[in-house]
Order: structure tokens, then C-alpha cells, then sequence
């Protein structure tokens, strides 16, 4: 088997008319932590559905361990599906049961096991994300960074190969984004998992990645080594690491010249 | 030539529509036979069922009651009060019972349905569920369209008993109809199989277009909040007509044609 555990190919995506993904290509090795990176709103949460095969490319293929994830009869992909898991930017717990028992539902949805060993798991899970205490708590009574702590604890109850991050740093405070970013490196080495993290935080994310992908306007524009990509001599890559307004990538929305507004909107 | 394109696509929109609808439907129904599932759907019946019985306790006393009242005014003209039990009794069996809880099913159960799908799948945990490799149409959709579908034909009978209650109570207890003519006429007139049954015939199809509507509002809205209020307006809209207008097919199916 190679190791590499998720291979995008030539992968075209669009959305109603508009094309998210152009021919991409992609490849996440085994065991380590690859970012991908962009601005918002360029369908990175898409990319991590198509990977979980929610949604299905144009064109080109998405393998995971060399199967393609779009040719497999739906029971199939929800056995692969029970070796990836992924963190959603909101966290997604189930607002009705407690914190404890939204870490046990895979488990208790997949394994036959006793709810002494669930006990014992779930407890192990929060503990590692530092809320064993939080247990008996509702999501509701959570703050953000606690409930996509969570969250977390829950995806890798089943012991995934792979972990998706939705944007896991969005809308954090300095002190749980250090955690956040401690918890994914930390698991990722621990576990033995290989995770895709997805997000425009670049500092963050550099410091922890192997290896990094930069996508805009439907494209990747650079990949690498974080230290690579630092040292990147593309007028793109710049200006997204450096976060200035204007640049190849165009402050203003494409729109027809400021004058032809006016003068249309006279006649 | 342009309202020609819009009605193509409008009308392929709606197709489509009820092609995912039905697919729903194919995974909630398929998905019933697990035992897993059983207590999901006792759940639910709580939700959908048991929490809706104060409404149609009470809708179905005061319609009973009405209807006494009203029928004694026509009936006692003719002097024919004695009618009014089996009155009373076969338009709340025959109609009403199965179309009011139909309504007061889609505005209570219905719309509670929409919203909660719609509100999962805005907050991503129908995704969520999806990679964990649990089935939403399993987990979430199967057992809500189960425990409406056996929940509303039931109400349907409590509301059509309270209802001949009610109108016991107006007629009998008040207006001084005879007691022992209204049960007994009532028992004369009712027949099992035409009336009674068909009465359940009929809550049974309004409850499963209420809760398919209602689930696919939910299941296909539009993750914003303006995407799920339209969703929700448009179950209760949609399971309204639907129920009026099945309703007459049904019965002219039912008693329209000898």
C-alpha cells in the first residue's frame, strides 16, 4: 500500500454554474498533517466533502486508501467513512443529548460494546481534549472553543485513519486557538492519524503542517513544505501569507468599471 | 419566449422535488424493519403523538359540541333531534376527525417536523451523521415519518370519540335530547366497516402526506433561517391543501360511487 492515504486527481467540481474546482490535484500523505489553505469562501469545506463523498466531482477521481471514493456502492462508503471522520467549523454536536453521550453515539451507533467500556472510552476521549469535566454538560452550556473541542473528542472516538478540520481555528481566542493547535498536533502524533486541516489561518497552521496547499481561484497556486511555501517566489502565495488587500487576487468582486455603473444606472 | 423557459424549469425544479422527495420516502420507509430503531420511534411518538393530544382533546370538544348545537337548531324544526347522535357521529368519523387532526397535525406536528430537520441540517449535524456513517434518512427521517404515520390515525379516533362526547354533553346534558336515542340511533346508524374504518383510511394517507411534506420541507431546506421559516410555511400550506384535496378524492372514492 502506498502513503498516500487521500488522492484527489485532476478533480473538477461546480455549483450550479459556477466552477469551484478546475482540474485539481492533490495528495495527503499517510501519518502527517496536511493544510490546505485560502481565502474564503474558495469551497474548502467542499473539497472536504467531496473526500467524505457527500457530494460527487464532475470530473476525476478522489481515492482513499486506492479506492475511489465516488465508485463505491453506498454500503461501502459507509464502512470507508467509519475510518475518516471530520470536525465541522460549527462542531455539529446534537443539541439534545449531553456532551457525554454526543462522544458515545458513534460508538454506541457502531460497536457492540458495553456501556462500562463506552464509559471508560468516552471518558479516555474527553480527556484528551481536556473536557472530562465537561461531561454532563448540554452543548448549549459550552463556549465555542469547548464545543469544537468536543466535537473533536467525538470524531476520534472511533479511532479514524483520518481526521478532516473544518476551519477549526475560526472565530477562536488567542488561548483556545493555542489549544486547538496543540490538540490537533498532539493527536495527530499520538493517534497515529493523518489529518487535512482546512483553513485561512496561515501562522497557525504553518507551525504544524508537513506539508501545505494553497488554493485560490479554483486552483491550487502553491504547495509544499511550510518552509517552502514561506520562501515561495509566487506574486499569489506573497500576498496570501503577507494578508495584503489588493494583489493577484483582486480586492473587488469582478464587476463592470465603476463608470459604466453610473452611466447604466442614469439611463 | 422567456416565460416558456421558466416554465420548463420551474416544472423540471418540481419534478426533481418530488424525484428526491420520493427517494426520502424510499429510504424511510425501507429503514423501518431495524430493531435498533424501535426506540427512536417510541420517542417520537411521545413528541409527535402524545404531545399533541391537548389540542385534539380540546379541538375535538368544542367541534362536538358545536356540531350539537348547531344540528339541535336544524334537526328540532323538523323534530327529528333524536338524529342528532348518529349526526354527530358519522361527520365527525367520516370528516372531520381525520381532516381537522390532519390540519391541527400539520400546524402542531408538521411544522415542529420542518423546523428541527431544517435547524439539524443548517447546524451540519445531518452531515455530521452522514460521516459518521450514520444514516440520517435512517437515524433522523425513519423513525419521525413512523411514529407520525402510526401516531395520527389514533388521534384522529380520540378526536371523533371526544368530539361524540362533546356533543353528548351540548345535546343530551344541555339541550335535553334523549339520552338512550342518541347512543342508540348512533349504534343503528354507524356502520364498522364504511364509516369507522374508512375514517382511519383516510387519517392514515393524510398522516403520511403531513409527515412526507413536513420531513422533505426540513430534509431540502435552505440552511438560513429565511430558508427554514419558508420550509416551515410551506409544510403547513402544502399538507393543508393536500389534505382538502385528498380528502374529496378519497371520499368520493369512499361513498361517492354506488
Amino acid at each position: 500500500m502506498s502513503d498516500i492515504l487521500v488522492d484527489i486527481n485532476k478533480m473538477h467540481f461546480e455549483r450550479g454554474e459556477r466552477v469551484i474546482y478546475d482540474d485539481i490535484s492533490l495528495q495527503v500523505r499517510k501519518g502527517g498533517i496536511t493544510a490546505v489553505m485560502g481565502p474564503s469562501g474558495i469551497g474548502k469545506t467542499t473539497l472536504l466533502k467531496l473526500i467524505g463523498g457527500q457530494l460527487t466531482p464532475e470530473s476525476g477521481e478522489v481515492l482513499f486508501q486506492d479506492e475511489n471514493i465516488h465508485q463505491m456502492s453506498r454500503k461501502r462508503l459507509y464502512d470507508v467513512r467509519r475510518k475518516m471522520s471530520m470536525l465541522f467549523q460549527s462542531g455539529a454536536l446534537f443539541t439534545n443529548i449531553s456532551v457525554f453521550d454526543n462522544v458515545a453515539f458513534p460508538l454506541r451507533e457502531h460497536t457492540g460494546l458495553s456501556e462500562e467500556v463506552i464509559k471508560t472510552i468516552v471518558l479516555l476521549k474527553l480527556e484528551a481534549v481536556g473536557l472530562r469535566g465537561a461531561a454532563q454538560l448540554m452543548p448549549s452550556e459550552l463556549s465555542g472553543g469547548m464545543a469544537r473541542r468536543a466535537a473533536l473528542a467525538r470524531a476520534i472516538a472511533l479511532d479514524p485513519e483520518l481526521i478532516m478540520y473544518d476551519e477549526p481555528f475560526a472565530g477562536q481566542d488567542p488561548i483556545s486557538m493555542g489549544v486547538l493547535v496543540k490538540l490537533i498536533k498532539e493527536l495527530n502524533s499520538a493517534l497515529g492519524l493523518t489529518s487535512i486541516v482546512v483553513t485561512h489561518d496561515v501562522t497557525e497552521v504553518l507551525t504544524i503542517a508537513d506539508y501545505a496547499y494553497i488554493m485560490a481561484d479554483k486552483r491550487i497556486i502553491g504547495a509544499g513544505t511550510p518552509d517552502e511555501i514561506r520562501s515561495s517566489s509566487s506574486e499569489l502565495v506573497q500576498q496570501f501569507l503577507r494578508g495584503n488587500a489588493d494583489g493577484p487576487v483582486p480586492f473587488h468582486f469582478p464587476a463592470p468599471s465603476l463608470e459604466t455603473s453610473f452611466m447604466g444606472a442614469n439611463k | 419566449m422567456n416565460w416558456l423557459i421558466n416554465l420548463g424549469a420551474s416544472t423540471l425544479g418540481k419534478l426533481s422535488g418530488l424525484g428526491n422527495a420520493s427517494l426520502m420516502l424510499w429510504g424511510g420507509l425501507v429503514a423501518f424493519p431495524r430493531l435498533k430503531n424501535i426506540p427512536l420511534i417510541i420517542q417520537q411518538i411521545y413528541v409527535v403523538g402524545v404531545q399533541s393530544l391537548l389540542i385534539i382533546l380540546v379541538s375535538g370538544l368544542f367541534i362536538g359540541m358545536v356540531m350539537a348545537l348547531q344540528g339541535y337548531t336544524i334537526l328540532v324544526s323538523y323534530g327529528a333531534e333524536g338524529s342528532l347522535g348518529p349526526m354527530v357521529a358519522l361527520t365527525l368519523l367520516r370528516e372531520l376527525g381525520p381532516v381537522v387532526t390532519g390540519l391541527l397535525f400539520a400546524g402542531r406536528a408538521g411544522s415542529a417536523l420542518t423546523a428541527e430537520i431544517g435547524l439539524m441540517k443548517a447546524t451540519e449535524q445531518l452531515s455530521s451523521l452522514e460521516m459518521m456513517a450514520v444514516d440520517p434518512l435512517r437515524r433522523i427521517i425513519a423513525p419521525r415519518f413512523w411514529a407520525g404515520v402510526i401516531s395520527m390515525p389514533m388521534l384522529a379516533l380520540i378526536f371523533s370519540a371526544v368530539g361524540i362526547l362533546g356533543g353528548h354533553l351540548v345535546g343530551v346534558d344541555w339541550l335535553g335530547v334523549d339520552s338512550g336515542s342518541y347512543w342508540s340511533i348512533m349504534q343503528a346508524t354507524v356502520d364498522w366497516d364504511k364509516d369507522v374504518v374508512n375514517g382511519v383510511i383516510k387519517s392514515f394517507v393524510f398522516a403520511l402526506v403531513v409527515v412526507w411534506v413536513a420531513l422533505y420541507k426540513g430534509y431540502s431546506a435552505i440552511p438560513t433561517s429565511e430558508g427554514i421559516s419558508k420550509a416551515t410555511t410551506e409544510t403547513v400550506v402544502f399538507s393543508s391543501l393536500a389534505i382538502l384535496g385528498l380528502d374529496f378524492v378519497l371520499t368520493a372514492l369512499m361513498f361517492g360511487i354506488n
